[in-house]
């Protein structure tokens, strides 16, 4: 097995042998397939998981191999879910338990809160909360707002909790497969609008990477900017736009896990260039990005050629459908924001 | 590790008959039977506004996804008729029929779902988001179960207050496994409330058959750990299906309290629009068209005498023409227009202190 560090070194990929391209269910999938066959403690349960392969066909074709006792349909009960999660964690066995859709995840809430992310701490290091709980999260489907929501500040402000957002393809398999041997637990946020959107080369072979680093995704100059799950391709989308017209050199962060949060990674490119924009796609208020420019002001404020830009979502319910776009942070929106920092002097 | 073979067989709290062939002979069940069409009108403005949303759909219209209650015109239609105008009703999110039969507008349902200005919600929520408290109904509801708690605080407000309304808790099968419906169901049997918690049992909870999901075999009779009355009906005989329910909200509205009706049905649509239904054949979807509610209400009502299928057939022309109409309104209306993102999420006065932020245009 190998550990990805930077998916874009050609070295590693060659490390990592045998290459297949496919989208992010494809490897997801690939990833939990990893898990079942290497580890027979690796149990799944959800919703329609089974036969139904999921709301979103992530677990395509794993009852079919794996069978009923380790790809468990349940009711409809999130709460029993996640507290079985718990019980099932506590006896040694590694629970990947899926959501439906992050907003149905309150019903679990309680669990997560009381029980996920305190056993281990209440237990004196005792019974670590070994598991996943999956969910798709974010906008971009035009769907209702319980659909379309983007909340994982809730859980990044759990102490107890790893909060890790995936961004594409290959580093969504090494993230989940890291996720599922990690002995803490883990929640892991899909980006179901990158889902189907693209593909990229992921190994056959099993390969992770650390939980708590960021990646650079794109390597500039004059200014850095911070994302995370689906606001990653933008972002990028941004950078190239702010090149070819503006002749700004944009780095992009790309968090990966938002808690435990890469201080070192942030700081180290801000130190680089000097000024930041952050992009989220949850509300503004009290979100990710709220945080990851207290980390840079409190370890890089003299590093600070201007002040930090927060792009984002806005402060309100999810809107439908029609107007989801003026709620998502677009490349547009983003590569404007950039400018603003740019123009500070 | 428990697996979830051997299950209890599914079955319901007293034995239904549930036979298309006898349906609408069968006298004795009658007596406060509709002499007119209105149930028949209600179910048929029922079917084809969820027919005209899923054309809709088809092109481009509506975007993301819906839950039709195609096949389950009947339960909706049959519990509202035994309701005062001023009693409650909460929804699920296969909730667009409990809305109409609750009184709601076409246009006002068409403009929400359509993201239009004239929404019951500005056109805001869409769907799963469409509630009118003027009409007494709570809503259609995105999470599943997330309605019963409010009926029940629906239904203690009106007992403190003495207005004398029921509330209606409507709820799918796979809810009855959610923490929500026990506790639900046990503060309204503790403090004896006027309510009736209707279960919409499809027998399917997207694609969990009952008859594997629902341990000790029975939705109705768990009612009985709450000390509460229930009943197991034929939830595609709307005469059936009213018959019962003004006996439980009768009885709830006299302060008997509250009680449990399972309406067995079937949707004859997939769960959403992504549905594969891989889970169930083609032939039980068959067998269960047989008992569609509709046409077994227009058999009746030619059996009866009270509207020869010919007549029938014109009304259900012309609910076809109103819907279209409503729908085209509703087309027309302009689209919620993104400035008004801000409005009513916090109180007025909060919002003059939310930091002076501006919406996107």
């Amino acid at each position: 097995m190998t550990t990805i560090e930077d998916t874009n070194t050609s070295q590693q990929r060659s490390k990592a042998g045998n290459m297949t391209m496919m989208n992010m269910v494809g490897a997801l999938n690939l990833a939990m397939d990893d898990a079942l066959r290497t580890d027979d403690s690796v149990v799944l349960l959800g919703q329609d998981i089974g036969q139904d392969e999921g709301v979103f066909r992530v677990t395509a074709d794993l009852l079919a191999r794996y069978g009923k006792d380790r790809v468990i349909d349940t009711p409809l009960a999130e709460g029993a879910i996640i507290g079985g999660a718990v019980g099932l964690a506590i006896y040694g066995m590694k629970p990947v338990a899926e959501m439906q859709f992050s907003g149905f995840a309150y019903q679990a809430f309680h669990q997560v809160e009381q029980h996920v992310s305190r056993f281990h701490n209440r237990t004196r290091g005792r019974y670590p909360m070994s598991m996943v709980i999956r969910m798709p999260y974010g906008g971009g489907i035009r769907a209702v707002e319980h659909h379309s929501e983007s909340r994982e500040a809730y859980y990044a402000h759990t102490p107890g909790l790893h909060m890790v957002m995936p961004s594409s393809p290959r580093n969504a398999r090494a993230l989940l497969l890291e996720s599922i041997r990690c002995p803490d637990p883990v929640i892991f946020y899909e980006p179901k609008a990158v889902y189907r959107s693209f593909k990229e080369e992921v190994p056959e072979e099993p390969e992770t990477m650390p939980i708590g680093k960021a990646r650079i995704a794109r390597e500039g100059s004059d200014i850095s900017l911070i994302a995370w799950g689906a606001m990653v391709r933008p972002a990028l989308e941004a950078a190239e736009d702010l090149q070819n017209s503006d002749r700004v050199s944009v780095e992009v962060v790309d968090l990966l896990s938002v808690s435990p949060m890469d201080t070192q990674t942030i700081v180290h490119s801000v130190a680089k260039t000097g000024r930041a924009a952050v992009v989220q796609e949850g509300p503004r208020n009290c979100g990710i990005g709220a945080e990851v420019i207290a980390r840079i002001v409190e370890h890089g404020l003299m590093h600070l050629e201007a002040p930090i830009k927060r792009i984002g979502g806005y402060d309100v319910q999810f809107p439908y459908f029609a107007r989801e776009r003026a709620f998502l942070p677009s490349a547009e929106r983003i590569a404007n924001g950039l400018r603003e920092v740019i123009a500070f002097e | 590790m428990t697996t979830m073979r051997d299950m209890t067989p599914y079955v319901v709290g007293r034995a239904v008959p549930i036979d298309p062939g006898a349906s609408g002979q069968d006298g004795s069940s009658r007596a406060g039977c509709s002499v007119d069409s209105s149930w028949a009108v209600t179910m048929l403005r029922i079917r084809h506004f969820e027919l005209k949303i899923n054309e809709l759909f088809a092109r481009g219209e509506v975007r993301g996804t819906a839950h039709l209650c195609v096949g389950q015109e009947a339960v909706p239609t049959g519990v509202c008729a035994a309701l005062r105008s001023d009693d409650y009703v909460s929804a699920t999110h296969r909730g667009h029929g409990a809305a109409i039969a609750k009184g709601l507008s076409l246009y006002g349902m068409f403009s929400e779902i359509l993201g239009r200005r004239d929404g019951y919600g500005a056109g805001r929520g869409g769907s799963q988001h469409i509630a009118c408290m003027e009409k007494g109904f709570l809503g259609t509801n995105g999470i599943s179960g997330g309605g019963l708690p409010v009926s029940v605080g629906a239904a203690l407000s009106s007992k403190r207050l003495g207005l004398g309304r029921v509330a209606v808790a409507f709820f799918g099968d796979g809810v009855a496994n959610q923490g929500a419906f026990h506790e639900a169901l046990n503060m309204a049997g503790i403090w004896r409330l006027p309510i009736v918690f209707v279960c919409e049992n499809n027998l399917y909870a997207m694609s969990a058959p009952v008859s594997s999901f629902v341990a000790g075999g029975s939705i109705a009779r768990r009612a009985e750990s709450y000390g509460m009355r229930h009943d197991s009906i034929d939830g595609n005989d709307v005469g059936q299906v009213f018959e019962a329910s003004r006996r439980f909200v009768d009885l709830a509205r006299s302060g008997e309290g509250p009680g449990l009706l399972e309406c067995l049905t079937y949707r004859q649509l997939g769960h959403s629009k992504s549905d594969k239904r891989a889970y169930r054949t083609r032939e039980e979807e068959a067998a269960w068209l047989k008992r569609d509610p509709i046409a077994r209400e227009r058999r009746r009502l030619d059996g009866a005498g009270i509207m020869p299928a010919a007549d029938f057939d014109a009304m259900e022309s012309r609910v076809v023409a109103e819907v279209a109409s409503e729908a085209e309104r509703a087309l027309a209306c302009q689209a919620a227009d993104v400035s008004t993102l801000y409005d009513h999420v916090v109180p007025e006065a909060a919002a003059k202190t939310c930091g002076g932020i501006t919406c996107p245009s």
